[in-house]
């Protein structure tokens, strides 16, 4: 049984290629992609690993970050924070809001891939 | 005392004001009630001269006692300081020599160092400015975005169908598609990102914010308009930016109908009837007292043959228009000082203040200021009412029974026991 993921992100050929990349890897791949209902979103899907922008219609993915962490149900979940700015200042906010990894878009297909498995453990592959 | 080179320089300007005007020394020292070989050794400088008896020959002499004493150096000495003000962290402690000399025995050097400062605080400004807009500018951080998202999906999609493994026709499709569609979308996303910083590269040219620019521009035209307000034809300079072409333009539409609520013959009419006291002229032509302070302060001639100064600002204590007035600085960036009407007019909305301010500093001024912040723009139950306030500065007419010592911002204020100092001075605290 595969690990199950949450993608939370708006832009729709993003959300299909890495969606498909990660089923390809054996995930169990769920979509969402607004902000504002993030967090219902996670407490239907229970994922094992989110995968979640920086920048989401409705709500930031920083304030979205922060409310799973201190959420006693979420606040284990790893999450992968993805931003279309590289700036020291996004990193460092992700950081602080309690994420596991921080990846720049572009990104490289087996950046994400690696990333997921090492967050999932090695059995999700 | 110490005999500072521009106060030895007083007396070559008394003597030659007074040769200017005609008037013989003996007469001059009879007027003042000294002795005439008195006024001699003063004129010479082997006198000091200051206070009372160079406020006395300054009024026999029809002048300023800060033109005499100061001369063309006073502006030099604030520019100075405020260059001092500007020195980096590091050297701030360094102690400097007396500015005052510097001003007076290497007026060039001093010009030259003024004008600098002034280059260099522009260029951090426009820097900041810069920078600002990278960071906060909605449409490049929007378009920035688009493109980086654009990107992500082609180098995703395109990886995909690049990597061995196989795939069924359907998804290679798909995918050939979300790679057309996003060339597309990134074309027009890199196309308006060009056309963007095409169009801002032009109006940016000059080290200069907006409203640098529009004081600039009022500066260099002496702040001259006709009577009639400007003409209906006039324009912005081109040589400005896009921004202060905007700002000038309002500027403009302003101060027309400011001359079509009142006419040309009108406020000549009551000027000449009140002169410059300005309750009288607010009471006669009343109404809009930002309107009255704007058109008496660019009335062609001055009121009754007096510059007077206009400061207006907005509720957050920004300078919108600044029409200097000698003798009383204006500082070019940042806040000025707590003390002006100015801002506690925004602390009583509507209600017109009258303060006679004195001036910190070796030779001191007394102005008539009259400040009252009004709403702007219209206030509806969604929108609050936004305050400007605005601030007109005339030489004193006569002595108050009580005067407010302020300064020109405290970096640069040598009031010594100032109860508002926001920050240290850099320079020479005086009594």
């Amino acid at each position: 049984m595969g690990k199950r993921v949450l993608l939370i992100e708006d832009e729709p050929n993003i959300v299909e290629a890495v969606r498909y990349l990660l089923t390809r890897e054996g995930w169990a791949v769920d979509t969402h992609s607004n902000g504002a209902t993030a967090l219902d979103a996670v407490a239907r899907r229970r994922p094992d690993v989110i995968v979640l922008d920086a920048m989401l219609p409705g709500r930031s993915g920083f304030d979205i970050l922060r409310d799973l962490r201190t959420a006693p149900d979420t606040s284990a979940i790893p999450v992968l924070m993805l931003t279309a700015r590289g700036q020291r200042r996004d990193r460092e906010m992700a950081e602080a809001a309690g994420a596991s990894r921080f990846m720049t878009k572009p990104f490289s297909n087996s950046d994400i891939v690696d990333c997921l498995r090492e967050l999932g453990g090695h059995d999700a592959a | 005392m110490s005999r500072t080179p521009s106060k030895r320089a007083a007396g070559p300007r008394i003597r030659a004001r007074r040769r200017d005007l005609g008037i013989r020394q003996a007469d001059l020292a009879r007027t003042l009630g000294i002795s005439a070989s008195y006024l001699n050794l003063i004129e010479h400088d082997h006198r000091q001269v200051g206070g009372k008896l160079l406020s006395a020959i300054a009024a026999a002499l029809d002048t300023d006692s800060g033109q005499l004493a100061e001369g063309a150096e006073g502006a030099q000495l604030d520019g100075l300081r405020a260059a001092a003000a500007q020195r980096p962290p590091g050297h701030q402690g360094d102690p400097l020599e007396d500015p005052e000399a510097i001003a007076a025995r290497f007026p060039g050097w001093a010009r030259l160092v003024t004008d600098q400062a002034a280059r260099i605080a522009g260029l951090e400004r426009a820097l900041t400015e810069m920078n600002d807009r990278m960071t906060h500018d909605p449409f490049l951080s929007e378009s920035l975005h688009d493109v980086l998202s654009s990107v992500t999906a082609i180098r995703s999609s395109s990886g995909i169908l690049m990597g061995d493994g196989a795939m069924d026709a359907e998804w290679q499709a798909r995918f050939h598609r979300n790679i057309h569609e996003d060339s597309q979308r990134l074309t027009e996303s890199a196309q308006s990102l060009v056309a963007y910083l095409d169009g801002a590269a032009h109006p940016e040219r000059t080290p200069m914010s907006p409203q640098e620019e529009v004081d600039a521009w009022l500066a260099e035209r002496d702040f001259t308009f006709p009577a009639e307000g400007p003409d209906p034809d006039m324009a912005p300079p081109d040589t400005v930016g896009g921004a202060a072409r905007a700002l000038i333009a309002d500027l403009l539409d302003t101060l027309r109908a400011d001359a079509a609520a009142l006419p040309a013959d009108r406020v000549a009419d009551a000027i000449a009837r009140h002169g410059t006291d300005i309750p009288a002229l607010a009471g006669e032509m009343g109404g809009d007292l930002h309107r009255l302070f704007r058109r008496l302060t660019l009335f062609p001639g001055g009121i009754g043959g007096s510059r007077a100064g206009l400061v207006i600002c907005d509720a957050t204590g920004v300078q919108t228009f600044r029409r200097p007035v000698s003798g009383f600085d204006l500082p070019r960036f940042g806040a000025g000082c707590a003390l002006w009407p100015l801002y506690g007019a925004l602390a009583a909305p509507a209600i017109p203040l009258y303060r006679q301010l004195e001036t910190v500093g070796r030779t001191p001024r007394r102005f008539d200021a009259y400040a009252v912040a009004l709403p702007h723009g219209v206030a509806t139950f969604d929108t609050p009412p936004v305050f400007r306030s605005a601030m007109l500065i005339l030489p004193a007419r006569a002595q108050a029974q009580a005067t407010l010592r302020v300064g020109a911002g405290c970096r640069i204020c040598p009031h010594p026991d100032c109860t508002v100092r926001r920050e240290p001075a850099i320079v020479a605290l005086t009594g």
